[in-house]
């Protein structure tokens, strides 16, 4: 679908039209692009750490950069890869899914985008001066001036701010978004479960991050005017960073793994040609999950000394968190039952997130018992647990979601049969690598650590792990490949290639700018397929096509404003005045926000395609 | 070696006797057979000694834990089997077949199963919480009368061990006498670390502004290894420690040994003076008048400890005189300064021969 502009296709106004797109579908490839671009580079840096420890006593890096590959590692894949991965789905999907022809506030979504490139940019610039090396947690006081002199903590500080921001403005925009835009007949209770997870998501988002923010505001002043809140030799409290941290660090474990639950939750019906097994018990488990969510964080402190009446407290609501879940994989699991599946990329995706999450899951129940964990916290068994649920889970969601809505992206599908080969060896090194660190952490192999002596018995499981990271690297290479093949490919995949359910297979691939041309009425939770095998009209009526679209004005401000929010964190480092040059930029770049006119020229509706 | 030549005889003569057997008519006992010596090779090959493993207790605290590790395990592979079978079976018996292009039952859920497995689950999670709080509330006891007391300090990136009952102070080897309780009281001088053997208890983060508690009874001798399980930095994968479980007798002599330190006879010797001018300002070593250094380890007994730089190389003359020599190229970060090597236009503090005579001397502390 091609849609007329104004101005002439020069490649510097193509460049610009990017800059200044409000188009959430648009918005959605900018995030995606440069979240898989972050997880490259994150990628990259978990090989260099699993080829230092392929043997015992390595001496491909030192103590540390490998500090810094892992402090990076982790909080890059968090926050740069997969919260801005599921961010992409959020732009592309919701919008669709309930039948709105944008976001609430387009001017805003793209200013999240831009402050969470300029916040990821900035992270990773720190390797040119020394990159954080406290782990993604910052425990101080380590992570103190005294223990970690360097500038690294600030990037890691300023940058979590600014991406933190950028995360609780697009959690605002989606809940807006989600409770006001529905189309007529969207009751709640009929969105689509991946809409629902994006709901919640955002709330664990409003809610986690501020207080985080604020502290890692604290532990800056601590680390810039010596204030000792965090430090016990000025009278503070390093234990009071833990309980800050985790307050937002587990629900954020949420963040990562809902929306990809939604993903799943969208794709496995699809395939097996079936409604999703018990819709409201798989909705209410993920807004119980969320709710628990902020009551389990002391539990990666039962290590800490809290004493046994906390660590009781938090391993009963930590194994009550169980039950929702397991109840989520039972229901998912139900809906293969005497259904017709199709075997495609994103079902194997799909089907592997449910088995692998399920194996994380299961780990993560045995050391919700505070004694166990006194035992597996800190060992390699935990990295084991965390990416089955974040790997496993997350990105296993992930790839079946970038499979199956390819179509809604580019127009096009991705290759089937490369796309099998690409699932193969992901599963295949992904269990490779990571099945055997449950053994490493079983037999007392600590986290963190940058070599390790031989004589542990731990050579052999290291050297596997090493062995099916490089057959993963090969799949992501194979993975490129495939979507490099998918940008250019001929073949149209029509607007339902997937005989899908729900609203995003009712208008064209790629959709137009507008979305639908008529506005979608909704009768159920599966509007296309009941329009297409339950008798019911479909939400489509090709008569009812509008014909005075306007679609919101591009706009340069939001990157204006995310560049001075940008500048703002780094003069903090590098120069007060670039600072207050970030600040006036700021204030003015909203100012002028406020004054310019935000209905674009009108979209002609594409009169074709859309609601057959 | 030996378990794995009779793993795979054992596996050959599946493959051997499976003739008659079904798998053998579809010709994948010889196909299993040899997957599961592979698997069994990998998997010996993976064993062998594990000394810190948490599988194998030699102390009432990890036996507790493993006796709660074990069915926890159990009851979720069951669980795992269920789910991911189900799963396998799914996708091969309700695959699409080309030609039955009929919509399948469009079953839309159904209550009274949903609430069945949600009470399963619930009831699952039930056993789990009972059997875990019977272990805490073990757990819990305070330790008894007559325990020993340790005073656990540490320090990036090394460990002080200090029996105020019995004026003994020591790093990174700590004796405990078999079947008696021990009390550790757990300090750091600077970040966070933790305190783990994980062949006698669970861990313990040791928290700088607060004294953490922790209490067990080694129940088997022998030398384990432990670690700091908490990041603390630079060589925080080079914070090593060992416990010695030893026989009461044992103890005794190791504690007098430590409460008298050095011989005064090796006053004299020409390794002392080396130890008072360049050593003593940071170690200290009991019964040399002006070796009060508080900075570093202790070395009181340091000729009959079995590794150097907390666990990072064994110990012999040689490997002490590296160290000596320069340490951080076997410890990256260490705080201990190189003195038996030119630094810039400083020259080295010590020369080989005296680092050949406080080697002598060190060694004679045992």
């Amino acid at each position: 679908m091609t849609q007329t502009l104004p101005v002439a296709q020069t490649w510097k106004s193509d460049v610009w039209s990017w800059i200044t797109t409000v188009d959430h579908k648009r918005i959605a490839k900018l995030y995606l692009f440069a979240a898989v671009a972050f997880f490259a580079i994150a990628g990259t840096e978990s090989m260099i750490m699993r080829t230092q420890l392929a043997t015992p006593d390595g001496t491909l890096i030192d103590g540390s950069l490998y500090n810094q590959l892992f402090t990076m590692h982790g909080v890059s894949m968090i926050f740069i890869a997969i919260m801005p991965l599921n961010a992409g789905f959020f732009n592309l999907l919701v919008p669709l899914h309930i039948g709105a022809r944008d976001v609430a506030f387009p001017r805003l979504n793209a200013l999240s985008f831009w402050m969470f490139l300029f916040g990821a940019i900035f992270l990773n610039l720190s390797f040119f001066t020394g990159a954080p090396d406290g782990g993604w947690f910052a425990y101080p006081p380590l992570t103190g001036k005294e223990f970690s002199p360097g500038t690294g903590m600030e990037h890691w500080i300023l940058g979590l701010a600014v991406l933190g921001t950028s995360s609780i403005i697009s959690s605002l925009n989606f809940a807006v978004t989600i409770f006001n835009l529905r189309a007529p007949g969207m009751k709640m209770t009929r969105m689509p479960v991946f809409t629902w997870m994006t709901l919640v998501t955002s709330f664990l988002i409003l809610f986690a991050f501020p207080p985080f923010t604020v502290a890692s505001v604290l532990l800056l002043t601590d680390r810039i005017v010596g204030t000792g809140f965090f430090n016990p030799v000025a009278g503070g409290d390093p234990v009071l960073w833990q309980h800050l941290f985790w307050f937002m660090g587990h629900p954020e474990v949420y963040v990562l793994i809902l929306p990809p639950m939604g993903i799943v939750s969208e794709v496995l019906p699809t395939f097996a040609r079936k409604p999703l097994f018990g819709y409201t018990a798989v909705v209410f488990s993920g807004i119980s999950i969320g709710f628990m969510g902020f009551a389990v964080w002391a539990h990666h402190m039962f290590a800490v000394g809290l004493g046994p009446i906390a660590n009781g407290v938090f391993t009963a609501i930590t194994m009550l968190i169980a039950i929702p879940t397991g109840v989520k994989v039972l229901n998912w699991s139900a809906t293969l039952f005497r259904a017709s599946i199709k075997i495609t990329t994103p079902m194997l995706f799909a089907v592997s997130f449910v088995a692998l999450f399920t194996i994380g899951g299961l780990s993560g129940m045995m050391h919700a018992a505070s004694p166990v964990d006194m035992q597996h916290t800190d060992t390699y068994f935990i990295v084991a647990h965390l990416h089955y649920v974040l790997f496993g889970g997350s990105i296993f969601g992930i790839l079946a979601g970038i499979y199956y809505w390819w179509p809604k992206l580019t127009g096009r599908l991705l290759n089937e049969r490369l796309g099998k080969i690409h699932w193969f060896l992901a599963f295949l090194g992904f269990n490779i690598t990571f099945g055997p660190m449950h053994i490493l952490g079983n037999d007392g192999m600590p986290r963190r650590v940058y070599t390790y002596i031989s004589g542990q018995g731990w050579d052999t499981w290291n050297l596997v792990a090493t062995g099916g990271a490089y057959l993963m690297a090969l799949s992501f290479l194979l993975f490129a490949f495939i979507v490099l093949k998918g940008l250019r490919g001929e073949k149209s995949a029509g607007d339902d290639p997937w005989d899908g359910a729900t609203l995003e297979w009712a208008t064209t691939s790629p959709p137009a700018v507008h979305n639908f041309d008529s506005m979608p009425v909704v009768g159920s939770n599966r509007p296309v397929w009941d329009g297409k095998y339950g008798g019911s009209p479909a939400p489509m009526d090709p008569a009812a096509a509008e014909s005075d679209i306007h679609m919101p004005k591009a706009s340069y401000w939001p990157i204006f404003v995310a560049l001075g929010l940008a500048f703002a964190a780094a003069g903090v480092i590098y120069s007060y005045p670039m600072s207050a040059v970030g600040v006036v930029m700021i204030f003015y770049g909203t100012f002028a926000w406020t004054q310019e006119s935000t209905v674009g020229p009108p979209a002609r509706p594409s009169g074709s395609g859309a609601g057959h | 070696m030996h378990d794995l030549y009779r793993l795979i005889t054992l596996a050959s003569q599946i493959a051997g006797k499976s003739k008659a057997t079904r798998w053998r008519r579809y010709g994948v006992g010889r196909y299993l057979a040899v997957t599961l010596a592979a698997v069994g090779v990998v998997v010996l090959a993976g064993c062998g000694e594990l000394p810190q493993t948490i599988m194998h207790p030699a102390g009432d605290d990890a036996r507790l834990i493993l006796d709660l590790l074990v069915p926890v395990l159990w009851i979720a592979l069951v669980i795992l089997v269920v789910v991911v079978g189900f799963l396998i079976v799914s996708m091969v018996k309700y695959r699409y077949r080309p030609g039955n292009d009929g919509i399948p039952p469009q079953i839309h859920g159904n209550p009274r199963l949903e609430i069945t497995w949600m009470v399963a689950s619930a009831l699952i999670v039930a056993v789990l919480a009972v059997m875990t709080f019977k272990t805490m509330s073990i757990r819990a006891e305070a330790p008894g009368p007559g325990a020993l007391i340790v005073e656990v300090t540490a320090n990036q990136w090394w460990w002080e061990f200090t029996y105020p009952e019995l004026d003994v102070v020591t790093a990174n080897e700590l004796y405990l006498p078999i079947g008696q309780e021990v009390d550790l009281r757990l300090a750091s001088n600077d970040v966070i670390h933790s305190f783990w053997f994980p062949s006698l208890s669970g861990k313990q983060d040791v928290v700088p502004g607060t004294v953490n508690r922790m209490n067990f009874v080694p129940e088997e001798i022998g030398v384990y290894p432990g670690q700091c399980t908490e990041f603390c930095g630079l060589a925080h994968g080079q914070m090593r420690m060992a416990a010695f479980v030893v026989s009461p007798a044992e103890f005794d002599r190791w504690v007098e040994m430590q409460q008298t330190g050095a011989d005064p006879a090796l006053a004299t010797s020409p390794g002392a003076q080396v130890f008072q001018i360049n050593c003593a300002a940071c170690h200290s070593i009991r019964g040399t008048a002006a070796a009060f250094g508080q900075i570093g380890p202790e070395l009181t007994g340091i000729g009959a400890r079995t590794t150097l730089g907390a666990g990072v190389v064994n110990h012999t003359p040689e490997t002490l005189a590296e160290w000596i020599r320069d340490p951080s190229q076997i410890k990256p970060g260490v705080l201990m300064p190189a003195l038996g090597v030119d630094v810039g236009d400083v020259p080295a503090a010590l020369s080989e021969d005296d680092i050949t005579a406080l080697v002598n001397y060190l060694e004679q502390m045992r």
